[in-house]
């Protein structure tokens, strides 16, 4: 009977030495947390993406309550995030432009340059077959690293090339840090110009390995009255602060590169491969 | 024999001969949980060694001035819980406020070890073996460095199986779990060498 006093006694006694110890220490190590940071954590979304260049949400969180970063800087949670942490903050609302990622190039119309069979990852091919496997040296190559980092599940590799669903896409940009040729760029969601392709070779060349790419024609640039798009080192390039949309480059390029559809295509209607 | 062979040759026993991860088989959950990359693994292993020499002192102290007085040694296991899971506590509170970036640091890791089998392991190992206090706190920390080690080797193999051609069925948990069975098989390479 003793023994089970004691035991009860010990352990009663040592639960609650511990457990004022415990109070007490949590009065004495209080470390104070500004009220501010929870609500600015839980206005933005937690995927930790990174796509505003800090660790994690809890770090933008903890920079803008510092006054380090600026609000509006998380894509993924977009003008919804910023007003509700402008709200917390007690400062105007800046409107956020959405940007959506976006895959510079139509597809492996351009033909291959060797046979690659080694790890299917972008940077891995990069590095094996110098400058990649196929003979276009900026095409997309089709391995998907871009729908590895995807924490949205916005970009798939549909028929060899890479495809973005803009309707899914938040902005995080990772898919465009990872792209080892950059043929991912960002563009406004409302983008209703976009050009296909990023090949900067002449068109002479261009036309041998790919049916689809820039050529480097002009037709764009002496189409548009407005001084929007120009072909510069063999692109045609759009200036979005000039383009006023009205589609005339779109309806004459040979190669149907210029289209609002390019950005929000169905993802079932990509062009099919033909090597 | 001197302290320090007695000493010396209980580290060596903690790291290789009778690694808590690979040959003993305490602490898997963190090691199969926590080793997906090297740096974070190594964070893990570091809190780990802190723990568990804190713990092995901690525990050796209430085990013989109030459990053998009291002739409780059969709550021993019950009674470790309760002190080590108070002292991780206890420690995560003092961090926070004295060393914020260290806290930083282990600061996620720490509450996840509260309940690590391997930290009630080397306290009760400690009173089996009939170590003493020094013998004790220095059988802590190399059993934490044994644990760091294996961690950070599995987890140097784990990022290169990541990139690996393996067939679908294999990716993942089943290759991570059959590496690790290989680690630990490698590791039987130390166990019958006695250290004097």
């Amino acid at each position: 009977m003793e023994k089970i006093l004691y035991a009860i006694g010990v352990l009663g006694v040592l639960g609650a030495v511990f457990g004022g110890i415990l109070a007490v220490a949590s009065r004495i190590f209080a470390v104070k947390v500004d009220e501010r940071l929870p609500k600015l954590t839980g206005a933005l979304p937690g995927a930790n993406c990174g796509g505003c260049g800090f660790a994690g949400c809890q770090a933008y969180a903890q920079a803008v309550l510092d006054g380090k970063a600026a609000i509006g800087l998380c894509a993924a949670g977009g003008a919804e995030a910023a007003k509700k942490m402008s709200e917390v903050m007690g400062v105007e609302t800046a409107a956020v432009e959405r940007k959506v990622a976006m895959v510079k190039c139509r597809g492996q119309h351009h033909l291959p340059k060797g046979r690659y069979e080694g790890i299917a990852d972008c940077r891995a091919a990069m590095f094996v077959t110098g400058n990649g496997p196929t003979a276009c040296p900026s095409g997309c190559l089709g391995f998907g690293t871009c729908e590895t980092v995807c924490k949205f599940d916005a970009i798939h590799v549909v028929g060899g090339v890479a495809r973005v669903d803009a309707d899914k896409c938040t902005g995080c940009m990772q898919c465009v840090d990872v792209c080892p040729r950059k043929v991912i760029v960002p563009v406004t969601y409302d983008s209703d110009i976009v050009i296909a392709c990023s090949n900067h070779q002449r068109g002479a060349y261009t036309r041998k390995f790919c049916d689809i790419g820039c050529v480097g024609c002009h037709l764009c640039e002496k189409q548009c009255d407005y001084d929007a798009i120009h072909v510069i080192n063999n692109l045609a390039t759009i200036d979005y602060s000039k383009c006023v949309s009205c589609g005339r480059c779109a309806a004459v390029c040979p190669r149907q590169l210029i289209s609002d559809s390019n950005l929000r295509t169905d993802m079932d209607a990509v062009p099919a491969m033909h090597r | 024999m001197s302290i320090f062979v007695t000493l010396f040759a209980i580290s060596l026993n903690a790291i290789l001969a009778e690694n808590f991860i690979l040959v003993k088989f305490l602490g898997i959950c963190p090691f199969m949980g926590v080793s997906k990359k090297l740096d974070t693994s190594l964070g893990m292993g570091l809190a780990v060694i802190f723990v568990m020499a804190l713990a092995s002192a901690a525990t050796w102290a209430v085990n013989e001035f109030l459990l053998v007085p009291l002739s409780l040694a059969y709550m021993q296991t019950v009674v470790f819980i309760l002190v080590i899971a108070a002292l991780v506590q206890f420690v995560e509170m003092f961090l926070q406020k004295a060393l914020p970036a260290l806290y930083q640091s282990l600061g996620i890791y720490l509450p996840l070890i509260t309940t690590n089998c391997a930290v009630l392991g080397v306290a009760l190992l400690n009173i089996q073996n009939g170590y003493t206090f020094l013998e004790s706190v220095v059988y802590g920390i190399t059993g934490g460095i044994g644990f760091t080690l294996a961690i950070v080797l599995f987890s140097s193999i784990r990022e290169r199986l990541e990139d690996c051609d393996c067939p679908k069925a294999f990716k993942g948990f089943p290759l991570a779990l059959i590496a690790a069975g290989l680690l630990a098989l490698s590791f039987m390479g130390f166990s019958g060498f006695k250290v004097f």
